[in-house]
């Protein structure tokens, strides 16, 4: 089995036990000072020039998704066009980070998105629910790379995580890494909604590093209860003290549930007062979205015009 | 922190509030001149810009809010109580009609943070109306026997660090039961109280019910020694809480104290530590440490004293200290001058003794008063800082090796105001918090406030409670 | 004590010495002093020790170390003790009433009514260790995500100044609340009639009262008074049995450390005590402990 783990994790991976007492010894976490602390940040004021520098920030930071059953190659080229230019009034709108589909749909966008500095990501392992077995999973992501994938998002086996196999959880990211080889960066999805507890989703996220994350990512969009404020904190928390501790930087993705000009702020808040500008990057912070552009877009034109612009002055795909 | 993403300045509009070039005292429903016709300045911390003059109570003065607030007792004392709630809970509406213009207010006169006013103080004082409102015709349910008595004049001095909030925990519990008032604010710090005066005039509260005497530290004192005052409420410092315990001595004036503290916050190896350091911040640095229950003193398990101090190294490279009124300001304005000399020197002593002092990068408006966040590691019990309240932005970092070596040294103090306890252990929060010799203990959380929730000290602390049923007792004659 | 019955035998009887009652012994007093008590009449009774403010110090050091286990107890196991002194002073009533009678020139039936309403403060008392916390205490419903509890504690070490003219139901009323709940207690007996105060202390001592816990010395409020009024490691001062010009210095004098201060007061002993002598030395602790959801649903922006 590869192991990804740092040398200074290595013997935290050994085995079963070993990564349980690690991941149980981190720091806990008590939900309602981390609330707190999410909802304090969210009170910051972000105004004129700020806010025109973090809606640009956002905008390059969208990883624009679809992930329906009805997904054609004409809604995936629709989505990739709007990717490149967002705002078809305004040219000098930045691009999105990436669009994310299905991995049947990776060849098409990869061909709509050409010439263009537009990603291709890719859901795989069963996307969302993860319940297969790990060839399947493995060839899911060996298909999206094959395709031209250059991201995969990759969803962790929670069932295995909550029954306590933390041992099979990591060497399963690392499996996926291994199939990402140099071609993929791999975003790990934990489905934060299902793992519950703050406590839970700071191991997940060790765990999620330490088999080879490029990328941290909260949920998959398909459950209740998707990205937030102090979730998405947590795992800022854990690449900020990963980092400290083993010098490698991750990145982190909150997905679903961001609709707003206003939500994205506050993210953006976030990282800037937990790890700070080194994370102000598509490189290391994404957005996992599809509705909130439109809403960066309304907001950039009333900023530029200073009239509130309307959805008919935005492109619907 | 210089960041890529720089927060563009956000004020709050100072137009929401109309503050007159001049005020008189709060008496008998008439704003009024001192008797000898003095007056003071009150200047805005954060610019030295004055906001307003203001009379200067005197002697005479006291002797003739007293007076009228005895005039008022009696018809105040035999209204039924549902009656006086009514007055409270229009009292407490008011004040939530007008949070905006009196948070604006209290960040002008007071230099703390309009974050902090228009989140904790506003919503505080109109919660606090609104709690004792509703005990005004339930007293016969608090627990002191049937139909307790009000006791009669209540002369309440209070401080400057949280101006209408002190004023709300001294008038709502007092009038609750059926005392007159005649309060004292801080000379820093008049106007929120002068605002209050006015909304007591629309609310329709009968004259001489609330007296408000702005002045200094004599009008308190000729308050507190005035013969026909029945009951003295003071929060301020442990030194004149001293002199007040004295004076009042055989009299049969009752007394509360809410005096000075040094509270203990304890981090054990276990703590959620993220949130412990957020609490040490929220603990020390809220209103720039000008707290009595301020987390004063952070008792670090040795263990972990390195990490923790790392990372609240960084947490307090993100603060943000500037104009008040910004609302993304964390740390505004010290209150005055006097203050500001006060912690320097403090702090001065602290570096002397041979202490270590950090404070992250950062600059300081150059006018106005203004002290950087600042913390002082190596500091041992026998440091001045470790001992004597500095009221200001300084924490003093000690360590400590075991659960009883914690207690004993978060114990080893003249004061008992506050504590805190950090660790996931339940059975060690529960043992902890009863060994600390603290009126308010906070596990896992740090400075929060509730009108429900009685607030006092221990030893030179002070004594009584305020807040809750227990904030009843000081009023009544039981 | 008076010889007496010589008609039946020429038996002299014999005298007690009364002592202090201090940290569970019974020393004299270290200044070698003792004064003469006498009952109403004038005739001597015996010689009392003259406590010292020395005595006085000893006896807080007494105190302060017995606070930790006695504050520390069950509100259960000291409902036992309480209870047990009441017990152990029934079966010494006889010897009770004749000292009381001596002391207030009271009849034998009207001496045995005051001991017998001294036992039954003990009774009182003893029932209101494990319910006081339930009476002044409890959750506070805060308006946000916390456990919020508000429990009595005891303030430290009292010092009692026992009330001078009823000597024995005044005393008890002084002394019980003040260890029912929890506090330590260093007691000035009445000035001119200390011996059952001090006869007390040998019930105390043979009532499972951990030593220390109540410490009684017999001598002048006045020499005693204002170096315990300003000792700083004493916490609080009941003034029951200052006259108004001592009572006013004791005050001023424990303003030294903001002792909490009980006012001397119009006393009816054999009134309905309520609970006024036990709050008077409660601190109250209010401890929060964030509650919180179970899991990290969904919370808002």
């Amino acid at each position: 089995m590869p192991t990804n783990a740092p040398a200074a994790l290595a013997d935290a991976t050994a085995s079963d036990a070993a990564l349980r007492r690690f991941l149980h010894g981190l720091p806990g976490i008590d939900p309602v000072g981390l609330e707190a602390r999410a909802a304090s940040l969210g009170t910051r004021s972000i105004k004129t020039t700020a806010k025109a520098y973090a809606i640009d920030l956002a905008i390059s930071m969208i990883d624009l998704t679809t992930l329906e059953g009805a997904d054609t190659p004409g809604k995936v080229r629709a989505l990739a066009a709007k990717a490149v230019h967002p705002d078809p009034l305004d040219r000098t709108t930045p691009a999105t980070a990436a669009v994310c589909v299905y991995p049947d749909m990776v060849a098409t966008a990869k061909e709509a998105l050409k010439g263009s500095d537009v990603k291709v990501a890719s859901v795989a392992t069963a996307f969302p629910a993860g319940r297969a077995a790990l060839p399947v999973k493995l060839a899911d992501v060996r298909d999206a790379v094959a395709a031209g994938a250059d991201e995969i998002d990759m969803v962790i086996d929670r069932g295995a995580f909550l029954a306590g196999h933390y041992l099979k959880v990591y060497e399963e990211i690392a499996a996926v890494k291994a199939e990402c080889g140099d071609k993929a960066r791999l975003k790990v999805i934990f489905e934060t909604g299902e793992l519950s507890t703050y406590d839970n989703i700071r191991r997940a996220s060790w765990l999620g590093m330490m088999g080879g994350a490029d990328f941290i990512k909260t949920s998959t969009g398909k459950v209740a209860v998707n990205a937030t404020p102090p979730n998405t904190l947590v795992l800022l928390e854990a690449v900020r003290d990963y980092r400290a501790q083993t010098g490698v930087q991750v990145g982190v993705k909150p997905a679903g549930g961001i609709r707003s000009t206003k939500d994205a702020i506050k993210f953006l808040v976030l990282v800037n007062e937990t790890v700070g500008e080194d994370w102000l990057d598509n490189h290391w912070f994404r957005f996992g979205a599809s509705s909130l552009l439109n809403d960066l877009l309304m907001q950039r034109q009333k900023l530029a015009t200073g009239r509130y612009s309307g959805p008919d002055y935005v492109t619907v795909d | 922190m210089a960041s890529a993403f720089e927060y563009a300045p956000a004020p709050e509009s100072r137009s929401v509030v109309d503050i007159a070039p001049s005020y008189g005292l709060f008496i008998d429903g008439e704003f009024v001149d001192a008797a000898d016709g003095k007056v003071f300045k009150t200047v805005s911390p954060s610019s030295e810009e004055v906001l307003s003059e203001v009379a200067q109570a005197g002697e005479a003065d006291v002797d003739r809010a007293v007076k009228a607030a005895r005039k008022a007792f009696e018809k105040w004392s035999a209204l039924p109580g549902s009656e006086r709630a009514k007055y409270l809970f229009r009292i407490a509406r008011i004040i939530q009609e007008r949070s905006r213009e009196l948070a604006v207010l209290e960040t002008l006169d007071n230099g703390k943070p309009i974050k902090e006013t228009r989140d904790a103080d506003l919503p505080l004082v109109a919660a606090h109306f609104f709690y004792y409102a509703g005990w005004a015709d339930k007293l016969d349910h608090a627990g002191y026997g049937p139909n307790p008595k009000p006791l009669g004049v209540a002369g309440q001095v209070i401080p400057w660090n949280f101006p209408l909030l002190m004023l709300a925990w001294k008038i709502a519990p007092a009038l609750a039961t059926g005392n007159t008032v005649v309060l004292k604010p801080a000379e820093t710090t008049p106007l929120t109280a002068l605002f209050f005066a006015d909304i007591c005039r629309q609310a329709g509260l009968p004259k001489g019910v609330v007296n408000i005497l702005t002045g200094y530290g004599d009008a308190g004192a000729a308050l507190v020694e005035h013969p026909d005052v029945n009951k003295v409420a003071f929060t301020g410092s442990t030194a004149v809480g001293k002199k007040i315990a004295r004076h009042v001595a055989g009299t049969d004036k009752k007394v509360t104290l809410e005096l000075g503290g040094k509270g203990a916050n304890i981090v054990f190896d276990d703590a959620p530590i993220d949130q412990a350091v957020e609490g040490i911040v929220n603990g020390i640095f809220f209103n720039q440490g000008q707290v009595c229950c301020a987390g004063s003193r952070l008792l670090v398990q040795e263990s972990i004293q390195d990490e923790l101090l790392d990372s609240l190294k960084r947490r307090l490279s993100t603060l943000r200290l500037g104009d008040p009124l910004d609302k993304n300001t964390d740390i505004g304005a010290i209150n005055s001058a006097e203050q500001l000399a006060r912690i320097t020197a403090l702090a001065e002593t602290g570096e002397a003794e041979g202490a270590e002092r950090w404070s992250p990068e950062c600059e300081l408006p150059s006018a106005g008063y203004w002290f950087a966040p600042t913390l002082f590691t190596n500091v041992t019990q026998a440091h001045t800082i470790a001992r004597d309240e500095i009221f200001g932005p300084v924490l003093s970092v000690l360590s400590f090796r075991t659960p009883d070596e914690a207690v004993a040294k978060a114990n080893n103090s003249q004061y008992g105001l506050s504590a805190g306890i950090w660790t996931e252990k339940g059975s060690r929060i529960l043992a902890v918090a009863n060994k600390l010799r603290a009126g308010v203990v906070w596990a896992n959380t740090f400075n929060k406030f509730d009108p429900t929730s009685p607030f006092g000290g221990y030893k030179e602390s002070g004594f009584g409670r305020e807040g809750g049923r227990h904030g009843l007792e000081g009023y009544l004659d039981v | 004590m008076s010889e007496t019955s010589s008609s039946s035998s020429t038996r002299l009887s014999v005298f007690k010495t009364y002592k202090l009652y201090v940290g569970g012994k019974f020393p004299r007093s270290e200044s070698g002093r003792v004064y003469e008590v006498s009952d109403s009449k004038g005739k001597w009774l015996a010689n009392a020790p003259l406590s010292s403010r020395k005595d006085a110090r000893d006896a807080v050091v007494a105190a302060r170390k017995a606070f930790g286990g006695w504050s520390g107890a069950t509100a259960y196991n000291r409902g036992q003790i309480l209870y047990r002194v009441a017990e152990m002073l029934e079966g010494r009533r006889e010897q009770f009433v004749r000292e009381v009678a001596d002391a207030e020139g009271l009849s034998k039936s009207k001496a045995g009514a005051v001991v017998d309403a001294a036992i039954d403060r003990w009774v009182w008392y003893a029932g209101w260790t494990d319910k006081i916390a339930q009476i002044v205490g409890g959750a506070n419903p805060v308006a946000g995500p916390y456990f919020n509890l508000s429990t009595p504690e005891p303030t430290g070490v009292v010092t009692v100044v026992a009330p001078q003219e009823s000597s024995f139901l005044g005393l008890v009323s002084v002394i019980a609340p003040v260890i029912a709940t929890g506090n330590t207690a260093v007691v000035i007996a009445s000035e001119k009639a200390p011996l059952p105060a001090l006869s007390l202390g040998e019930v105390l001592a043979t009532s499972d009262l951990p030593g220390g816990v109540v410490n009684i010395l017999s001598g002048k409020a006045a020499e005693m008074g204002p170096h315990l009024a300003a000792h700083q490691d004493v916490n609080a001062i009941d003034l029951a049995g200052a006259d108004s010009v001592l009572a006013t210095e004791l005050e001023i004098a424990a303003a030294d450390n903001l002792k909490r201060v009980l006012r001397p007061g119009a006393a009816d002993w054999s009134a309905d005590p309520g609970t006024h002598r036990m709050t008077a030395f409660l601190e109250t602790k209010t401890v929060w402990h964030p509650t919180g959801s179970l899991g990290a649903s969904g919370s808002a922006y």
